[in-house]
């Protein structure tokens, strides 16, 4: 480096005096527009240095002139959405579900607040679509464990199902092969007496000997008939809807562990009238009961 | 086709000495100073047009009058319209998402319709320019009208061309100050004028004309008013003639469209030249009728000499015409040195022969017939509208549901346009599918739903379509919804699908 200043002979320009390895710097001066915008930003940083919160202190911070904070400013769109949201939530809150249901308006408003909800919430298990899959139930169907009027989807949203919660819909099939209820021969025959009750060709002679053990162990919930039971959630083991699968192995299987999912409890995380928007976007979505 | 001379581009035909001579014609002047310094641009010549009187400015300043009161009196006209309607005449109605043209009304979805208006302008002009040249540009466009307008406030303020190039060429005073504050400050008024006009085509006139004052009006007619106001100052106060040759392409697509039988302005060389100065007394034999005294140069709005020939900046406005014309009447010659007329009777007269004038040519009968079959399209596109609509949106999640006993349920989205002016109770079916039952969200299945549809609404509506079960089904049906109310039906078709190819 060398602090002499000279002028490049090619250019006429004076260079820094800086050299690299034979290269020089031209000292040429800053382009006017550059210049300006510099400036222009030193302006706008003394501006915002006055108006909006900028430096740390030892006690907080230098508020600003505007006394702008974000914090206050999502409280503030909070309250704005509230009072937005104010007179469709009053209006569901009055309404029965019925209503709600059978109201053009009141229904519109719900199917909105439903979806949107049902989105968030339930999509996880129950898909975006609501048809469910293996191990969770199809809620567009006509098939309900629980019970598909509009009160019977408020409730089972509102408490769940084995969720722990003290009201929560509650039943445990008995793992027959798992807990050595019953010896695996016999759940063979089992599962040849469910089969044949869904209405499919079975091994007859493995129904005959299955049929007393139905009528001991099963009976209580699914049924003589085996229709089920929605109060204890038995499901109808009659029609052509299975929530672990139609197959021989799929129905051994449940019959040896005795599967039963579990549905958080609603109530207390969303909003009474949320659940009765929900309930009736559920319940208007699907095959009807 | 004539050759069109582009005085935006260098000249390499300029005949020697040309510089002398474009000392008067400003886009010559400017050529010759642009070259000299060798720069990317042409600095402007300004130019002052002088004033002039006769047939064609007449017409101009009737047709002046004429558009400038459509423009501003066409959004205050009020129409009856039923129901809570606009009850504006011409009325392009953002918010509510209609078009209402007296007693026609238009949907987003017909924009279509002006499509075929906009052919139909394209093809007008085509046609007029063929048989008459560029009428549009010299009487009708909106620059022009909009800078004569500009030019005649100029003049009130700092006088005729003279006067003006004097008051250029002096120092700031006093009385040049305030000429040309007050000009401006008449311009902006024009412009804003203007600009408020435009405003009150998108919104009902009378409200906005109040709200417009106390702030409320949309934010949209605060911006568009401020935007025309400074296109129209800028347009027709500072660029003027500039627009014409630069910006706009009309100039570059006219060239296609005259042919020698076009009608446009022309100087007839045959009569005029050979040109000179001519002294009172003097005989005319052996001579042009052109004296060269420069009045249909100094006249021209657009800085040129028509005498060059027909050329791209000329906007045929006649004015030239009328300025030869005052002269020649002065001198006792008959009128018509420079005139309308077409390249083919100049040529003509030029060889002795008598001029024919051609408006039926092959160009001019396939622009007519172009014409008389797009306004014949648009005519029936808009008589024959539907006066309701439906639209499907299939679901996609789920594609269709099994009940317990079978039976297939698929989901429709059903978008019903009702476009009359009563509301209508439609009936929705869906054909093509035995047994197949309806039912929207929550209520019963039938074999058809009913939706009411208010006055000039879209209503959506979900519909679930129910086939009973049955194993032979097809995976994918075609089939069709049916929406009918009294003797209006239309329909749109769709798929159903019954999940063949996903059993159970």
């Amino acid at each position: 480096m060398a602090s002499e200043r000279e002028t490049d002979d090619v250019t006429g320009v004076e260079t820094t005096g800086h050299e690299w390895d034979g290269i020089r710097e031209l000292d040429n001066p800053l382009p006017r527009w550059w210049l300006w915008i510099w400036y222009g930003t030193i302006a706008f940083a003394i501006g915002y240095w006055v108006l909006m919160p900028a430096w740390p202190g030892l006690h907080g911070y230098t508020k600003g002139l505007l006394h702008r904070s974000d914090r206050a400013e999502v409280a503030s769109e909070l309250k704005a959405l509230d009072v937005q949201r104010g007179s469709g939530a009053a209006m569901i809150r009055k309404a029965s579900l019925t209503q709600i249901e059978q109201d053009p308006k009141l229904q519109a408003y719900a199917q909105q607040v439903g979806q949107s909800v049902f989105g968030d919430n339930c999509a996880t298990c129950h898909g975006i679509g609501g048809t469910g899959s293996k191990g969770y139930p199809n809620l567009r169907d006509d098939v309900w464990l629980w019970g598909g009027t509009l009160d019977d989807i408020q409730h089972t949203i509102t408490v769940g199902i084995r969720s722990g919660h003290p009201g929560a819909r509650q039943s445990q099939m008995p793992a027959f092969g798992r807990d050595e209820l019953l010896p695996p021969a016999t759940i063979s025959d089992l599962t040849e007496y469910v089969v044949k009750l869904s209405g499919r060709p079975a091994d007859a002679a493995a129904v005959a000997r299955a049929a007393p053990v139905y009528a001991a162990q099963c009976v209580a919930c699914h049924n003589a008939d085996g229709r089920g039971n929605q109060a204890l959630g038995a499901p109808n083991l009659t029609d052509s809807d299975w929530l672990y699968g139609a197959d021989r192995d799929a129905i051994k299987g449940q019959i040896h562990a005795g599967n039963g999912g579990v549905m958080p409890t609603w109530g207390g995380r969303l909003s009474p009238e949320t659940i009765k928007a929900l309930s009736v976007y559920v319940h208007a979505n699907a095959g009807g009961q | 086709m004539p050759t069109l001379i582009d005085n935006t581009r260098p000249r390499p035909d300029a005949p020697p000495g040309s510089e002398t001579r474009a000392a008067v014609s400003a886009a010559a002047r400017a050529k010759g100073k642009g070259d000299a310094r060798g720069g990317l641009y042409k600095p402007r010549e300004p130019i002052y047009p002088k004033r002039v009187e006769g047939r064609w400015r007449t017409i101009k300043w009737i047709l002046l009058v004429a558009t400038l009161a459509v423009y501003y009196i066409t959004p205050w006209i009020r129409w009856s319209r039923p129901g809570g309607l606009p009850q504006q005449a011409v009325l392009v109605d953002f918010a509510g998402r209609r078009f209402y043209f007296f007693d026609i009304q238009l949907w987003p979805q017909e924009v279509y319709i002006f499509t075929g208006l906009l052919v139909l302008s394209a093809l007008a002009l085509f046609l007029v320019t063929a048989l008459f040249g560029r009428l549009w540009c010299g009487y009708a466009c909106p620059q022009t009208v909009w800078t004569d307008l500009y030019i005649l406030v100029e003049r009130l303020f700092e006088g005729d061309r003279n006067a003006r190039m004097r008051l250029d060429a002096q120092p700031l005073s006093f009385d040049k100050a305030w000429r040309k504050t007050g000009k401006h400050l008449t311009w902006l008024g024009i412009a804003f004028g203007t600009g408020g006009a435009w405003i009150f085509y998108f919104h009902d006139a009378p409200t906005l004309i109040r709200t417009f004052w106390i702030g409320q009006g949309a934010m949209t007619a605060y911006v568009s008013c401020a935007l025309l106001t400074a296109t129209t100052y800028v347009f027709a106060g500072w660029m003027r003639e500039q627009v014409c040759t630069y910006m706009c392409p009309w100039p570059r697509i006219q060239g296609a469209m005259l042919d020698e039988h076009s009608l446009q302005v022309a100087y007839l060389r045959d009569r005029g030249e050979p040109r000179g100065a001519h002294k009172k007394g003097q005989s005319w034999e052996g001579r042009g009728d052109c004296i060269d005294c420069h009045q249909c140069v100094v006249v021209c709005p657009m800085g040129i000499d028509i005498r060059d020939g027909s050329q791209l900046e000329c906007i045929n406005c006649g004015l030239c015409v009328d300025a030869c014309d005052d002269i020649l009447g002065r001198l006792g010659r008959p009128t018509g040195l420079i005139a309308y007329d077409t390249d083919s009777a100049v040529a003509a007269r030029a060889c002795g022969q008598k001029a024919v004038y051609k408006l039926v040519r092959p160009r001019t009968i396939y622009y007519a017939l172009a014409l008389c079959l797009v306004s014949g399209l648009t005519v029936w596109g808009l008589i024959s509208r539907p006066q309701a609509d439906v639209h499907i949106i299939r679901d996609r999640n789920p594609i269709f549901v099994r009940m317990h006993d079978g039976a297939v349920r698929d989901g429709y989205t059903l978008k019903i346009a009702n476009r009359t002016f009563a509301d209508r109770r439609f009936e929705v079916a869906f054909a093509d599918l035995p047994g197949a039952r309806l039912s929207q969200p929550g209520q019963p299945h039938n074999s058809s739903v009913e939706v009411l549809v208010p006055a000039d609404q879209v209503v959506a509506v979900r519909v679930f379509v129910t086939a009973p079960p049955d194993p032979d089904r097809p995976a994918s049906l075609p089939g069709r919804f049916v929406v009918r109310s009294g003797d209006i039906r239309t329909e749109a078709r769709t798929v159903f699908l019954s999940g063949a190819v996903n059993p159970q």
